[in-house]
């Protein structure tokens, strides 16, 4: 069965002191997928992915990435997942060429100045191949860490919120990228906080608290989370609290000039709208962020 | 015009200084630990005056008259009379060794000339390469030969005691017959130089990593930590060839240093202090937290150096507590090295026992490094 999962472990714990970051978390991802990991900020996104690629040691749990052993064979784990880190860790002083010139050695790539051109020509950065890296902004710096952890030719990419600050219009560059990746059967593991990524993953995996609270194709969680959402018309600011007020509703969200309600009970809600006077509002469909807002909740109750 | 400085802002900022002084618990701790430590390390270890330096005397004479002399070398301090070897050859590589500091020879007809009033000569060579470390001691001799013997003539003998003095003691400098300070300091400054910048370039090496946050790729590609080690080493020792070829040539042209023996033996010996040096920088900066930190533990381990070796003072003028830390430097056994190759003219045979030393010292060091080095972020 190691053949049909790109990642697959069960139970991984973490703890740093007395903090224990991540908790029993189990993971499969097939092969050729993107499996999007969700979670707040400290939630253990980070640590898992870093037991994944071997740069930590798992305090429990086992399991295996590309069929090697993450616990014993993180050399040969290294050798063939392409990692790029939350924060930009390329060299700043180094320009782009000669960065992708030290990884392409580092991997002992053959055809080094070739593979590192087209590395540079696939992701538009030909043109900037002598600038250096520390002048680079944002989402030409992520490009680059992209470009750098495909160098090698990678089974699996492991990227730790690699959109984070980066322009909506490289973004979507960067997730075509992806998609076109995961076509060519690189299976990818992708962190993030934005929503419409997230919808662009085949899978969802969301966790807090380093506790793996819900998993399963972006569709499923929505239709199994039992929301229910309506869009009111209106931009009053004395309108949030009233809605707040209603039975049955669980979020309101101002946006701009409209409210987004929603929660379990959909003809409560519905009831309650109405009962209001003169209000324009409709169903709509639920979002990925009512979804995790709703899970963040229910932890936060059953939290002590 | 309104004054720019305003209380509350300069107090902000004064404030914010001493949390982040407080944040950095090891910063503070050496900024407060080490000067203590340094002062009384030193306040204890440093003397300009040394004495009782290793003295070897060839008694051809083996009478009253000359045990007396011998007597009164040691009399004044300055001198330690050890068992001599068996001849003056053993005796002069025992010097270039530095072993011994000063070989005194008295003729086998010293009583009778003495008493005959014909002013014999004793010679004692000294090794002069650091003209400081001799320096008192010779000077000290100098009423040795009017005193030394005022008990033994009597008598008769009596007015061969007074002036004139009654024999001569002719000193020879060895190695730096002039007494001329660059021989020494120019040479020396070599091993300081490249202790200060090897250790501090590699120190930071590590650390800048960790500061710019590209160890975390690093350590994420497939590459072996000796790998990391040794490559960042190698570009550091090219470095330091460069600089000793500058300071040579520096030494040479400039302050006219002789160098009396084989320049290959020179820089093959500067290859060994180069690497011991880099594995110590590559061992601070798999300790430092950040780059201020391996850039104190480079003073930390450069002060002692410079002040312990026997650069700055004289090595046998230290306390043999001081001594024995001095012999765990690297500097020290360089200073010798060089000193050795450059103004004594010393071979193979009188370098390794310097050599040997700073072999062990490289591999302890490096195991040390080695079992620190981050392969992972645990």
């Amino acid at each position: 069965m190691n053949g049909e999962y790109a990642i697959d472990v069960h139970g991984l714990s973490k703890s740093f002191g007395h903090k224990r970051v991540v908790n029993g978390l189990s993971l499969r991802v097939e092969k050729g997928e993107i499996y999007g990991f969700l979670g707040p900020n400290g939630s253990g996104k980070t640590t898992s992915i870093r037991m994944l690629c071997g740069l930590l040691t798992p305090d429990e749990g086992s399991g295996t990435c590309l069929g090697f052993d993450v616990r014993t064979q993180s050399a040969e784990i290294k050798k063939q997942v392409g990692y790029m880190t939350q924060r930009f860790s390329f060299y700043e002083d180094l320009s782009i060429r000669e960065n992708l010139d030290f990884v392409a050695r580092l991997y002992a790539m053959p055809n080094r100045r070739q593979t590192v051109q087209a590395g540079m020509e696939e992701l538009g950065l030909a043109d900037r191949a002598n600038q250096l890296a520390g002048t680079l902004s944002g989402g030409w710096k992520q490009r680059l860490a992209l470009a750098a952890c495909m160098l090698h030719r990678p089974r699996l990419l492991l990227l730790d919120e690699p959109t984070a600050g980066v322009d909506p219009k490289a973004r979507r560059d960067f997730w075509d990228e992806i998609h076109r990746l995961a076509g060519q059967g690189i299976s990818v593991l992708v962190s993030t906080h934005y929503m419409d990524e997230a919808a662009r993953c085949h899978r969802l995996a969301y966790i807090a608290y380093g506790n793996l609270l819900a998993s399963g194709m972006p569709e499923e969680l929505v239709a199994r989370s039992g929301l229910v959402s309506f869009v009111v018309k209106d931009d009053s600011p004395a309108l949030a609290d009233r809605l707040r007020q209603l039975p049955g509703v669980q979020q309101v969200v101002a946006m701009g000039n409209l409210y987004s309600v929603s929660g379990r009970d959909g003809a409560l809600i519905e009831d309650g709208l109405a009962s209001l006077s003169d209000l324009q509002f409709e169903r709509a469909e639920t979002g990925l962020e009512q979804v995790f807002i709703q899970l963040m909740e229910n932890v936060q109750d059953a939290a002590p | 015009m309104k004054f720019p400085l305003a209380w509350h802002r300069l107090w902000a900022i004064v404030l914010k200084e001493f949390v982040q002084m407080r944040r950095d618990r090891i910063t503070f701790a050496m900024m407060v630990g080490i000067p203590v430590m340094q002062l009384i390390l030193f306040g204890f270890a440093i003397n300009t005056d040394p004495k009782r330096l290793p003295t070897v005397v060839f008694d051809a004479s083996q009478s009253a008259y000359s045990r007396s002399f011998v007597a009164s070398l040691e009399n004044s301090g300055y001198y330690d009379v050890l068992t001599p070897p068996d001849s003056v050859a053993d005796a002069r590589q025992a010097m270039a060794i530095g072993e011994v500091q000063f070989i005194v020879s008295i003729p086998p007809d010293f009583s009778r000339q003495l008493v005959r009033g014909e002013k014999p000569v004793i010679l004692l060579e000294a090794d002069a390469s650091d003209p400081s470390a001799t320096g008192n001691a010779i000077s000290a001799l100098n009423n040795l030969n009017q005193s030394a013997l005022q008990h033994d003539l009597k008598g008769p003998l009596a007015p061969l005691g007074s002036a004139p003095p009654p024999f001569e003691i002719r000193v020879q400098r060895n190695y730096n017959p002039e007494g001329i300070t660059q021989y020494n300091i120019v040479p020396g400054l070599m091993g300081t130089i490249l202790t200060m910048t090897m250790i501090m370039m590699t120190g930071m090496a590590m650390t800048r990593e960790l500061e710019r946050g590209t160890l975390e790729n690093l350590l994420a590609f497939p590459v072996h930590p000796l790998e990391v080690m040794i490559g960042k080493i190698l570009p550091y020792i090219m470095v330091g060839y460069i600089q000793v070829t500058v300071i040579l040539v520096a030494a040479y042209f400039l302050f006219d240093v002789p160098i009396a023996g084989s320049l290959i033996l020179l820089l093959a010996c500067v290859l060994v202090f180069l690497a011991a040096n880099l594995t110590v920088g590559m061992m601070f900066s798999t300790i430092a937290k950040s780059q201020l930190q391996a850039m104190q533990m480079t003073f930390f381990f450069f002060l002692p150096s410079m002040l312990l070796s026997g650069f700055m003072f004289p090595f046998r003028g230290m306390p043999h507590w001081a001594q024995v830390i001095g012999e765990g430097l690297p500097l020290t056994h360089f200073l010798r090295i060089v000193r050795g190759i450059m103004l004594k003219g010393n071979g193979w045979a009188e370098t390794w026992p310097n050599v040997w030393p700073l072999l062990v010292f490289m591999t302890v060091v490096m195991l040390i490094g080695f079992k620190r080095y981050r392969k992972t972020l645990d």
